[in-house]
């Protein structure tokens, strides 16, 4: 048997798919077959139900010294774009607020000069006015950092964290775990083994955390698929991933972009990954189909491709409208609610740990 | 709601090649099993056309869009006073036409425009001769029903006259517009001053007995039922079974930003788009294509249909006008290597195609 036929009686019978089977599928590129397959899987652990929060997102800064190559965000202490907010700042934007949010989303580039204890007052702050709200910070590259400026272990600057109130931690900056990328595209920010020492840490000290991949640059789709193997295995050990993210990459001002002349993947590979990826990660709970990436059209259709989270309201995106996406930068409740009852779905307003929230 | 049984009895039917029903079809609108649907509709279309996509490099020329019918879903139409009035002259048309020629690839014209409330089908008559003349090679499609009815009814010629005419000027295929939803109720609610549903099918018919292809097409997402819609497909159906004549068919999801109806009638969803995509792709079992336009789907959504039934993607389209003027958000032209791309990426084989198929 070959293993595309074997993958699909895997599928069938729910056991779990080994990379060659994942790249079969891949390379079969029957979108609608992988479609199927995971709805499937996403109704066998969520049913009817999608989910969505009221969050907002916050970025501390934009001023960087890992200077990434895919990144459209970051800059200088001295460019025109440059900012940074101080605690008045995000106690100006956290004040207004509406009753209803359940999480407050930090992540922020890595700025030269702050020290670690300017982040964790910023937590201690936004605790202090929103005290019940889930606090999803800071992504294993910031973590990575703070070890270093402040000359931590990864598990003192995570407990610090909990201490000042972190909840969760975000899931991006593993782009993709292959140190051969890295090397290309983020050169200077922490290492594969770095991103997911991090995770197995914070996952050990009971700190739920996010997983996401960034595709569609210079990577290999068997790369892809080896990142993805490497979160299942971590999450087998540890189960402290909740959701997984799928970022496509928007080359748009970034210099990786011009330099290797890319172009954004299809809808049709974005779907595809996603589906492909839930089919993978059987020990995921979670999917989110990021609107912001996505624009919010093709995450509805993302809901019937295995994901059951359309993220939240978010505010006031700005790091990957530096990258030219052309969604909005925030939605309401209602518009999120009407996406997902539209395709016959049931909409569930979650907090920050996927618990429903009632209204 | 739908039944799961209900639902596999029209699975087997299509695995036979059994024609489905009308209350298939309004069973199939009433369940939303989305990638079910995509994916028997996607057997259907490999069945019958494997798995090249086509494209064309052409050139949308709208002649003028100043319109007597008004229609109340369109952004396009304006009286002659209006602010943005425009009526292009024969010159106008050719310098539009040879700017396009820049690409050595183009090889079609799209001609649609207004009903012009002072024209004479002379003068719509004239720019096909001159077009034809001057570009012989590029593969001429041009009227909808309802500007060819249009003509019949100034000029006091027969549908088939004006044809025939047209047909000697150049013109080689008839576009699919104007059929919007093929039923009374709601033509005498948006579009009452133009082609009645048969009128429309009548042109169609003639044109087929003539040996011109023409194209079809619905609007929807307006104020028609779901009923409608099936109705509409069935007509077209019916009357494909009768001449054969018809290449193409084409879904045109309803864009209401600046139209009579902005403030009543929202957008449809992609889901909506691609649900109608993959029931048009069943219950038209004798069309051979089915095209997604990328213009008013937005290229993502296009690309994904390529998996709901689709089999052509339209075109580079050089300079859209139409659907801009109702908020699309898509971009005016394509470049043909994007669409390339766009099909390759969806595994399917791109097939450039100059004139009929």
């Amino acid at each position: 048997m070959n293993n595309l036929n074997r993958a699909k009686e895997k599928i069938s019978s729910g056991e779990r798919l080994n990379f060659d089977e994942i790249l079969a599928l891949y390379e079969d590129n029957d979108l609608l077959y992988l479609a199927e397959s995971a709805r499937r899987v996403k109704e066998s652990k969520s049913g009817r139900k999608i989910f969505y929060t009221v969050n907002r997102h916050i970025n501390l800064t934009n001023v960087c010294k890992a200077n990434c190559p895919l990144c459209a965000f970051q800059c200088g202490s001295g460019d025109n774009r440059a900012f940074t907010l101080e605690l008045n700042d995000v106690e100006k934007v956290v004040r207004e607020q509406v009753s209803g949010i359940r999480e407050i989303h930090i992540v922020s580039s890595l700025h030269p000069d702050k020290n670690f204890n300017y982040y964790l007052d910023t937590v201690k702050l936004v605790k202090k006015i929103l005290p019940h709200v889930g606090i999803n910070a800071f992504t294993p590259v910031e973590i990575v950092n703070f070890a270093q400026i402040g000359g931590k272990s990864f598990s003192e600057v995570l407990s610090e964290l909990i201490g000042a109130g972190v909840t969760s931690l975000a899931g991006g900056g593993a782009e993709i775990l292959s140190d051969r990328v890295r090397e290309i595209i983020c050169p200077k920010k922490c290492t594969a083994a770095e991103w997911l020492e991090v995770m197995k840490t914070a996952h050990k000290l009971g700190l739920k955390t996010n997983a996401s991949m960034m595709y569609g640059h210079i990577e290999t789709i068997e790369e892809r698929i080896e990142h993805l193997i490497k979160l299942r295995e971590l999450q087998d050990e540890t189960g402290g991933f909740m959701a997984m993210m799928l970022f496509p990459f928007h080359p748009e001002n970034t210099e990786l972009g011009k330099k290797f002349n890319l172009r954004r993947v299809g809808a049709w590979e974005d779907l595809k990954m996603l589906a492909l990826s839930r089919l993978a990660l059987d020990n995921f709970e979670h999917f989110k189909a990021f609107w912001v990436m996505l624009t919010l059209p093709i995450a509805q259709l993302a809901l019937n491709f295995g994901a059951d989270d359309l993220d939240g309201t978010i505010g006031e995106e700005k790091i990957i409208h530096a990258a030219g996406a052309e969604s909005s930068t925030g939605i309401t409740r209602e518009t999120l609610e009407k996406i997902i009852s539209e395709c016959g779905y049931q909409p569930v307003e979650r907090d920050s740990f996927y618990q429903c929230v009632m209204r | 709601m739908f039944v799961r049984g209900e639902l596999e009895k029209i699975e087997h039917k299509v695995l036979k090649g059994e024609r489905l029903t009308r209350g298939d079809g309004e069973k199939l609108f009433a369940c939303n099993e989305l990638s079910w649907m995509g994916a028997l509709a996607d057997y259907v279309r490999k069945k019958i056309c494997g798995d090249a996509v086509y494209y064309n490099v052409n050139c949308h020329v709208n002649l003028t869009n100043i319109c007597k019918s008004r229609c109340k879903f369109c952004a396009f139409g304006r009286n002659v006073d209006d602010g943005g009035a425009y009526a292009m002259t024969i010159d106008d048309a050719i310098k539009l036409v040879e700017e396009a020629s820049r690409d050595p690839h183009l090889s079609g014209l799209h001609i649609v425009s207004g009903l012009h409330p002072t024209w004479t089908f002379e003068n719509y008559l004239a720019f096909v001769e001159v077009l034809h003349k001057k570009f012989p090679a590029l593969h001429i499609k041009g009227f909808t029903g309802v500007e060819i009815q249009h003509f019949a009814n100034i000029s006091g010629l027969s549908v088939e006259e004006v044809l025939i005419r047209l047909k000697t000027a150049g013109l080689q295929a008839i576009a699919g517009g104007g059929a919007e939803i093929l039923t009374d109720r709601v033509r005498n609610l948006l579009c009452p001053k133009k082609a009645t549903a048969a009128e429309w099918l009548n042109v169609a018919r003639t044109a087929h007995k003539l040996g011109i292809k023409t194209n079809a097409s619905m609007l929807y997402g307006h104020i028609e039922t779901l009923s409608e819609r099936v109705e509409h497909l069935i007509r077209l159906r019916e009357l494909q079974d009768e001449t054969g004549g018809f290449q193409t068919f084409i879904c045109f999801p309803f864009l209401p930003k600046n139209t009579a109806l902005e403030k009543e009638i929202k957008q449809t969803s992609m889901w909506d788009d691609l649900k109608t995509m993959a029931i048009s792709r069943l219950m038209l079992d004798n069309f051979r294509n089915i095209k997604a336009y990328w213009v008013m789907l937005t290229v993502p959504v296009a690309q994904v249909a390529l998996s709901f039934g689709a089999n052509d993607i339209d075109g580079t389209i050089h300079r859209e006008n139409i659907l801009h003027d109702a908020g699309a958000t898509s971009p005016r032209s394509l470049a043909e290597d994007e669409i390339i791309k766009i099909i390759r990426e969806a595994g399917r084989i791109p097939c450039a195609i100059g004139g009929n198929k």
